[in-house]
């Protein structure tokens, strides 16, 4: 490395406004040549929008980007690939029924023209297509079998799809937003190598992220924005979480989760024997049984994919079971609709935000009242009373924090983290008494997070029963006061908060059974 | 200085431009697919030796009238306007319903044709059944109530099927309709045709008086239908906005898995959805029987339920938008004639300039790219993942 490292790419003054909200105001950013900068910053920040408009997304009101010094015109992701900008975004866009191969050439077939004058006839080549991926693949270790059907894929391997097909279009500066917050820690620490090698061999990394670990672990350079502006930067090897974490949200945050000892009531869940089937049809869950009790936080521990998320929509009723109980409260609602299941009392964080958890078309104000427009005091059931829906989104948008200038704003224009807390909100302001959170904290800062975890124990102290499902390990360790580890499809051990270990869990999720 | 100002005045005039867009753009591309449309037949109609600007002057005498006109006739044209988008509006609402609830009805032509035979046979035979002569008050609600119920039936057969075995209601819709129509003229020719000696056509016997709309004016055809379309599609703006059931069935239209896990059942919205989308178009029919033809005739389908696809399109689903729509198509069939009557046009180049309508709204991006309007959200969705 020299001095001055070489600017690849650099943004100046860059301000894009929204109906009421100043995205980017006046941000700089530059990129050094082969480096990974991490992007900070809270949900709503604007790192999205910031990284939408180098992609050419965006148009913004004002600001300039030049690319190795030459000014770009930021008018489509056309301009942005031509200067060697790729993005990989958090929800891939690849179809599921092509192979690796197909999904590469798909917008960028290629041109055999003999001349450029001739007609511009596109032909598909699969071979040599084929050809370059295996190349590319060989070149930087990103592992993918060019004839693999996607859909088949496990999330990790597709984002290699995603960076295999920016790398395809000869980007050297490639746009990771939030890469990690859908991959298992062993697929994360897999994209870090290959992270690694891509700017070993001169390719620029910008990487959003909300796990501040990550961020100390791969980052050369942070660079931090709240409300729109940047607010400082950071040497990775200076800094630390605590640092990090207060510069991003502007105050002191608490990492750690304070708690008292849990006081157990009765049974609220109790799961008998409980088989559930994938999508695939084969059995993901085999023969569970266990309980939640008033008061506690029973922690549900495993590597993604091993059963969880099948569980967790047999037990809100998004998915039917094959045998076996379960009742909340009594109620065995096995084979119940969702209703009876809110009747019961169960508030239900799900897992895919966007699929289940809201209506990205609807209001903020209307998907807070998504699960209960049929009754008082939101309708009367028949007439909708927008007044009384109104307010209550105006209470839970200032109780929650959620970042936007109006509860009429549609779901689907909030930031990805503030979607989030709009379903918690939801869930959490009703009365219930139990909590089914599937990854309750994906994609939020961490000052989101110190708050929804302080609304999780506010809960179980006031005798609500939790079921935390998290693929983050830290998460699970600070929330619960009992942790089940799922093994393919079995809950292979219940320990006690106080017994476990990390090691201990790891092993457990790996299928390593310790002796007795 | 000067100039200074100027770009000054000139930056809040664009800005106050943009706002002006902003405000409008629901309604943007659907004018501005009609006017590509307009100017794309009044080039059609030049390159075959014709006159636009006096085609266009006949078409829109002949809907709403004008001075030259005379009051008498201008008043018959506004008159006839409102009787075609009557039936236009009953149509159109049912399809935008539906589209509403994320349901692609094609089955509305079956479903008027239907509700049309049904709400016949009610105002011909029911007081013969029972005996007795009907008060209007009950007649008349009797015979739309029965094109109603026919319609929602037929389509809720569809919902059901859709919901219940996942059948696909573009499929079922067209294949229902194919049953309806050849029904119709199977009933037409059969039990049901007018036993009059004079009569060789397939066609129903006159419904009572008491089963008959009064006209709103003296010798002008526009009857009640009318304004009972226009308190329809305020009924239904209401039924989709402020009811709990319009809820679920936007919620279905717009996420069926959150309106799972919302709670609402989805089956049963779906088949209610349907129902009603059939309801409407079975009122299209059975309006048209109470309120103008007072029987159902074969000859009488006029392809209102096709055209009522488009005129959905068109509207954006939106209630208000359907009437609008509604009165635009009936304003073209109703003054095709004087169009034709002052330029020789053929009454063709109407259904030509209304598929172009059709074929601009559908395919909004020709029109935003004509017109160099940029679409706003869509886009912003698809490259936004959940967390990013
Ligand atoms: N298309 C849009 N229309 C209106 N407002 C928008 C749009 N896109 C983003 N915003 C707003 O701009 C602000 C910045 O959003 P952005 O998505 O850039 O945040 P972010 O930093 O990526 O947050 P997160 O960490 O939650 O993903 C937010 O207040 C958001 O609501
Ligand atoms: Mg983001």
């Amino acid at each position: 490395m020299t001095d001055t490292p070489a600017i690849i790419l650099e943004a100046k003054g860059i301000t894009k406004k929204f109906p009421g909200v100043l995205a980017n105001d006046n941000v700089d950013f530059d990129l050094h040549k082969g480096e990974i900068h991490a992007l900070l910053g809270e949900n709503g920040a604007g790192k999205s929008t910031l990284m939408n408009v180098l992609y050419g997304l965006y148009k913004p009101e004002s600001g300039t980007v030049t690319v190795d010094g030459n000014p770009m015109t930021l008018n489509s992701s056309r301009d942005a690939i031509k200067h060697g900008i790729g993005m990989v975004h958090q929800h891939f866009m690849l179809i599921p029924v092509f192979t690796v191969t197909e999904n590469i050439m798909l917008g960028a077939e290629t041109d055999h023209r003999a001349a450029p004058n001739e007609m511009p006839l596109v032909r598909l080549d699969r071979a040599e297509v084929a050809q370059k991926v295996r190349d590319l693949s060989h070149q930087y270790g990103l592992e993918v079998d060019p004839e693999a059907v996607v859909g088949d894929l496990p999330v990790g391997v597709q984002q290699r799809v995603e960076i295999v097909k920016a790398l395809y279009r000869k980007a050297n500066i490639l746009i990771l937003d939030e890469p990690t917050a859908v991959l298992t820690p062993q697929e994360a620490d897999d994209l870090f190598r290959i992270m690694h090698e891509l700017t070993a061999k001169g390719v620029s990394i910008v990487f959003i992220t909300h796990k501040l670990k990550e961020v100390l672990k791969v980052a050369d350079r942070i660079t931090v924005m709240r409300a729109g502006q940047v607010v400082g930067s950071a040497n990775p090897k200076e800094s630390n979480e605590q640092k990090l974490a207060s510069m991003m949200v502007g105050r002191e945050v608490i990492l750690t989760v304070q708690k008292k000892p849990a006081e157990p009531k009765e049974d609220v869940l109790v799961v008998n024997d409980l088989r559930v089937k994938d999508v695939r049809g084969l059995e993901a869950v085999r023969g569970v049984s266990f309980t939640v009790r008033a008061g506690e936080v029973l922690g549900l521990a495993g590597v993604q994919g091993n059963g969880q998320t099948e569980l967790a929509e047999a037990l809100s009723g998004l998915r039917a079971s094959e045998s076996g109980h379960f009742s909340i409260s009594g109620n065995d609602l096995t084979g119940k609709p969702p209703r009876q299941f809110t009747k019961a009392g169960l508030a239900n964080i799900p897992e895919d935000r966007q699929r289940h958890g809201l209506v990205l078309g609807y209001t903020i104000a209307d998907n807070m009242a998504l699960c209960d427009y049929y009754h008082m005091p939101f309708s009367n059931g028949i007439v909708i009373q927008q007044k009384q829906v109104d307010s209550n989104a105006r209470k839970l948008i200032e109780d929650y924090d959620v970042r936007t200038p109006s509860p009429y704003i549609a779901a689907g224009k909030l930031s990805g983290g503030n979607q989030q807390k709009v379903i918690v909100a939801r869930e959490l302001s009703r009365p219930v008494k139990l909590v089914l959170a599937s990854q309750p904290t994906r994609g939020l800062d961490v000052g989101s997070i110190e708050y929804i975890h302080k609304q999780i124990i506010a809960m179980r102290d006031r005798g609500v029963a939790v079921l935390l499902v998290s693929a983050e390990l830290d998460e699970i360790l600070s929330l619960s006061d009992r942790i089940a580890v799922m093994y393919r499809g079995e809950i292979v051990a219940t320990v006690d908060r106080k017994d476990a270990s990390r090691e201990q869990l790891g092993l457990l999720m790996a299928g390593v059974h310790e002796p007795a | 200085m000067q100039s200074e100002k100027q770009t000054n005045s000139l930056s809040k005039f664009l800005s106050s431009l943009k706002q002006f867009i902003e405000w409008i753009d629901p309604i943007l591309v659907p004018l501005l697919a009609i006017l590509t449309s307009m100017i794309v037949g009044g080039i059609i109609i030049k390159s075959v030796g014709g006159d636009p600007i006096l085609a266009y002057k006949g078409l829109l005498e002949g809907s709403f009238g004008s001075a030259e006109l005379g009051p008498v006739k201008s008043q018959r044209a506004i008159s006839e306007t409102a009787v075609w988008a009557t039936p236009y509006i009953f149509a159109g609402l049912a399809v935008a319903l539906a589209f509403k609830g994320g349901l692609f009805n094609i089955g509305a032509e079956g479903q008027l044709a239907l509700g049309a035979v049904f709400s016949s046979l009610i105002g011909y035979a029911l007081p013969g059944w029972l005996g007795v002569d009907l008060p209007t008050i009950i007649h008349l609600p009797l015979a739309i109530l029965g094109g109603l119920v026919m319609g929602g039936i037929w389509a809720g057969i569809v919902g059901a099927l859709k919901a219940y075995t996942g059948g696909h209601e573009v499929i079922n819709t067209i294949m229902m309709n194919y049953i309806a129509l050849n029904s119709t003229s199977f009933l037409l020719n059969g039990v049901m045709k007018d036993p009059s000696p004079t009569n060789v056509i397939a066609r129903t016997p006159l419904v009572a008086e008491s089963a008959r709309f009064a006209p709103i004016f003296e010798g002008l055809r526009v009857h009640w239908g009318f304004v009972l379309a226009l308190f329809t599609a305020v009924f239904i703006w209401w039924l989709l906005n402020k009811t709990t059931l319009g809820f679920e069935v936007r919620t279905v239209g717009a996420n069926p898995d959150a309106a799972h896990y919302a709670g609402v059942n989805v089956k049963r919205t779906i088949f209610l959805t349907m129902f009603i989308s059939g309801a409407l178009a079975g009122m299209a029919g059975a309006i048209e029987v109470t309120g103008l033809n007072y029987r159902h005739e074969l000859g009488f389908s006029q392809g209102y339920g096709f055209d009522a696809i488009a005129i959905a399109l068109l509207g954006k689903s939106h209630p208000i938008g359907v009437v609008l729509a509604s009165i635009l198509f009936a304003a073209m069939r109703n003054g095709a004639t004087r169009m034709q009557f002052l330029t020789q046009m053929p009454v063709d180049l109407i259904s030509m300039i209304q598929a172009f309508i059709l074929l601009f709204v559908a395919a909004d991006a020709i029109v935003r790219f004509i017109f160099r309007i940029k679409s706003k959200g869509e886009r912003v969705v698809l490259t936004r993942g959940w967390g990013g």
